[in-house]
């Protein structure tokens, strides 16, 4: 875990007594909201559709257990006692007051957190893979590289005026889970023939109203490359990213008009002059950084309390079943807190919720947290001897949904019901599918499917690469829900197809139980995941169970 | 022939809870649609608007929406500003507490 130095938290304080400044004035009439609505966008303060918002950082999705116990107390004290965790490993809170923000603020410096470069044309918060620095399939931890660019993105003179906002993801295995092909620049660690540690660098993924996958910009940039060859990558872009058209705006749309080659002969052109600026300071910083991300020590234990748990309780062993991931150590496991209890708002944690996560971090987690894009919590280090009393206690606290990676383990953006861009809600509908897939008691039987909910074409809810995604639209002043199939946001990315006609919020529901059943139907056998039989099949006989009455028509005239 | 006025009330966020108001006959924000200014005539309505506009200091991004008159008071067209009158719909933590008589 990085720890603020001195000179982080002076800047940090220094922007929350600036802003407390900027409150001030607004109050007091010095300020108008057109002046002032840029100051407080740059400090992750937006007003939605019931009130203000606030969008707090949690860079690469890792936390420690003060910091949570941090973001409970502020969603008690200053919120309606509950936080939404966002696809970007980001905590919204919903209801802040104006003239609280600067406490919320001072409250996050306390802890080493901020809501710097959550809003604006800037690189956003850096993401990375939730299981990173304890995954058995990773060549490094991408965090140490994600802090370094945190920081260096954090403020960065020539990047606050970008032409639009900028992503930046990061995984330190070859299993994608931090949807890098979607972002404006993703990065994959690796190595080289020799053994030595880079990038294979990615550039121009996002969804959005023009969804598109990232290319390979690079196969492989050294290790001490990565700031000026991202700097690169940043300064091409804003020159050449086009600023007559917000919605034409993001690298993606660069890369598509001009063509990788040109924009890899510019990058290069541009990397060959920043290079030579950095005077190697950066990689004496990421040296300290890593000091700080060692994985801890992992003394080895007897995991018989383990084994003895998983058999003689079944609730235990569903939960074990679905929601651990394999650890680089065989006595550890990633255990992953499900934040979607059937009928629940996904990615949203109680006050209360949130200590009890912190708690069970501090006492068998080495005080680690994470949050992942798909909107749950990650205990990275537990160790199996411990896994019964960490299920007995997630328990208790409502928090051992045995759904990982399940129908009801569902994304959903904070829709209509929150957001002021939305054109219609997403929350009720992933409420509403996870309760009739929990009523059919079929979840399980169906294995691995995402389903993910985006209310609007900003795709925030990446339905563009679920498996079944629904996209929610304002169809003559009713609420239409479009359905794509296919997608996939893995290493394997791919953008879904919409399947037809949309649905209105009665039948979308209905829609999806037709799919799902009709996948049970078509699979050879219970190995063939959805995606799979996606693949093998074609989007066909899943548009005939979406549209049964154009198959029935389909059929009579053949 | 001109299209028919869609009745309007002014509507805007109040400046420091953030919370969705309107604008009343008599001059007041209010946090209940049903006790909003029915704006009938479309040159008032501009009126209206740029009263509104006008105080910066009590509100942020006053616009016109469409309603139609009801027995207690004006109504939402769009399911939009029907949400915005309510609040949210997985949590009763917006005005469907205090509007539960109407």
């Amino acid at each position: 875990m990085y720890d603020y130095s001195e000179f982080d938290d002076a800047y940090v304080r220094g922007r929350v007594e600036q802003f407390r400044a900027q409150v001030e004035r607004r109050l007091d009439g010095s300020l108008t909201e057109e002046e002032f609505r840029p100051l407080r966008l740059m400090n992750g303060l937006y007003l939605q559709l019931h009130a203000y918002m606030l969008r707090v950082a949690i860079p690469y999705g890792t936390l420690n257990s003060g910091q949570m116990r941090q973001l409970a107390h502020i969603a008690d004290r200053w919120d309606k006692g509950y936080g939404h965790f966002t696809t970007r490993q980001n905590i919204q809170y919903n209801w802040p007051k104006l003239r609280d923000v600067p406490d919320i603020l001072e409250a996050l410096a306390d802890v080493g957190m901020h809501a710097i470069q959550t809003s604006g044309n800037t690189v956003r918060n850096v993401t990375a893979d939730h299981f990173a620095g304890a995954s058995a399939d990773e060549v490094a931890d991408p965090r140490p590289y994600a802090e370094l660019l945190r920081q260096w993105s954090t403020d960065h003179p020539e990047f606050q005026f970008l032409p639009r906002k900028f992503k930046i993801g990061v995984t330190g295995a070859p299993n994608d889970r931090a949807v890098i092909r979607s972002h404006d620049i993703g990065l994959e660690v690796r190595r080289d023939g020799a053994g030595a540690l880079g990038f294979r660098v990615f550039v121009g993924g996002g969804l959005g109203r023009t969804p598109m996958v990232a290319q390979e910009l690079a196969a492989f940039i050294p290790e001490r490359d990565l700031l000026p060859y991202v700097e690169a990558i940043l300064s091409v872009y804003n020159l050449l990213g086009r600023r007559d058209n917000k919605y034409k705006a993001r690298i993606k749309i660069a890369v598509h008009e001009h063509g990788i080659d040109t924009i890899r002969a510019l990058v290069n052109e541009a990397f060959a002059e920043r290079r030579a600026l950095f005077s190697g300071a950066d990689q004496a910083l990421l040296t300290d950084i890593r000091a700080q991300f060692k994985r801890p020590d992992l003394s080895p234990r007897d995991i018989a309390p383990f084994v003895a748990a998983r058999d003689a309780d079944p609730v235990f062993r569903a939960w074990a079943d679905t929601n651990l991931a394999a650890h680089a150590d065989a006595g550890h496991a990633i255990v992953t807190i499900s934040l979607k209890p059937q009928g629940a708002t996904p990615g949203d944690a109680t006050a209360a919720q949130m200590r009890v996560m912190a708690d069970l971090a501090e006492r068998y987690g080495h005080d680690e947290l994470r949050i992942s894009h798909e909107q749950n919590v990650i205990l990275s280090h537990v160790h199996r001897a411990d896994l019964p009393a960490v299920h007995a206690a997630l328990k208790q606290a409502g928090l051992a949904t045995a759904n990982v990676g399940l129908v009801s383990d569902i994304i959903a953006c904070p829709g209509m019901d929150y957001c002021s861009l939305a054109t219609a809600r997403s929350i009720p509908i992933a409420q509403e599918i996870a309760t009739r897939f929990e009523e059919l008691k079929l979840e399980h039987e169906v294995g691995p499917l995402k389903i993910k909910i985006s209310g609007c074409i900003n795709a925030c809810g990446h339905h563009h690469v679920g498996h079944i995604g629904i996209l929610g639209l304002d169809r003559a002043g009713v609420e239409n829900y479009q359905v794509t199939l296919g997608g996939d946001g893995s290493e394997t990315t791919v953008i879904g197809q919409r399947a037809g006609p949309g649905f209105s919020a009665d039948e979308i529901v209905p829609a999806v139980e037709r799919l799902v059943l009709a996948y049970l139907d078509l699979r050879e056998d219970a190995g063939e995941t959805f995606l799979q039989v996606f693949r093998r099949l074609g989007a066909q006989p899943f548009k005939d169970a979406l549209y049964p009455e154009q198959a029935q028509r389909r059929r009579d005239a053949a | 022939m001109t299209k028919a006025f869609t009745p309007k009330v002014v509507t805007a966020n109040a400046l420091v809870e953030g919370d969705v108001i309107y604008l009343t006959a008599d001059d007041r924000w209010t946090r209940a649609l049903h006790e909003a200014e029915l704006i009938e005539d479309e040159a008032h309505a501009q009126v209206r608007l740029l009263d509104a506009e006008r105080q910066t200091g009590e509100v942020v991004g006053a616009y016109l929406a469409d309603v139609r008159p009801g027995p207690n008071g004006p109504e939402p067209v769009h399911f939009r500003e029907a949400f915005r009158a309510r609040g949210p719909s997985n949590y009763p933590h917006g005005k469907q507490t205090e509007l539960v008589d109407v």
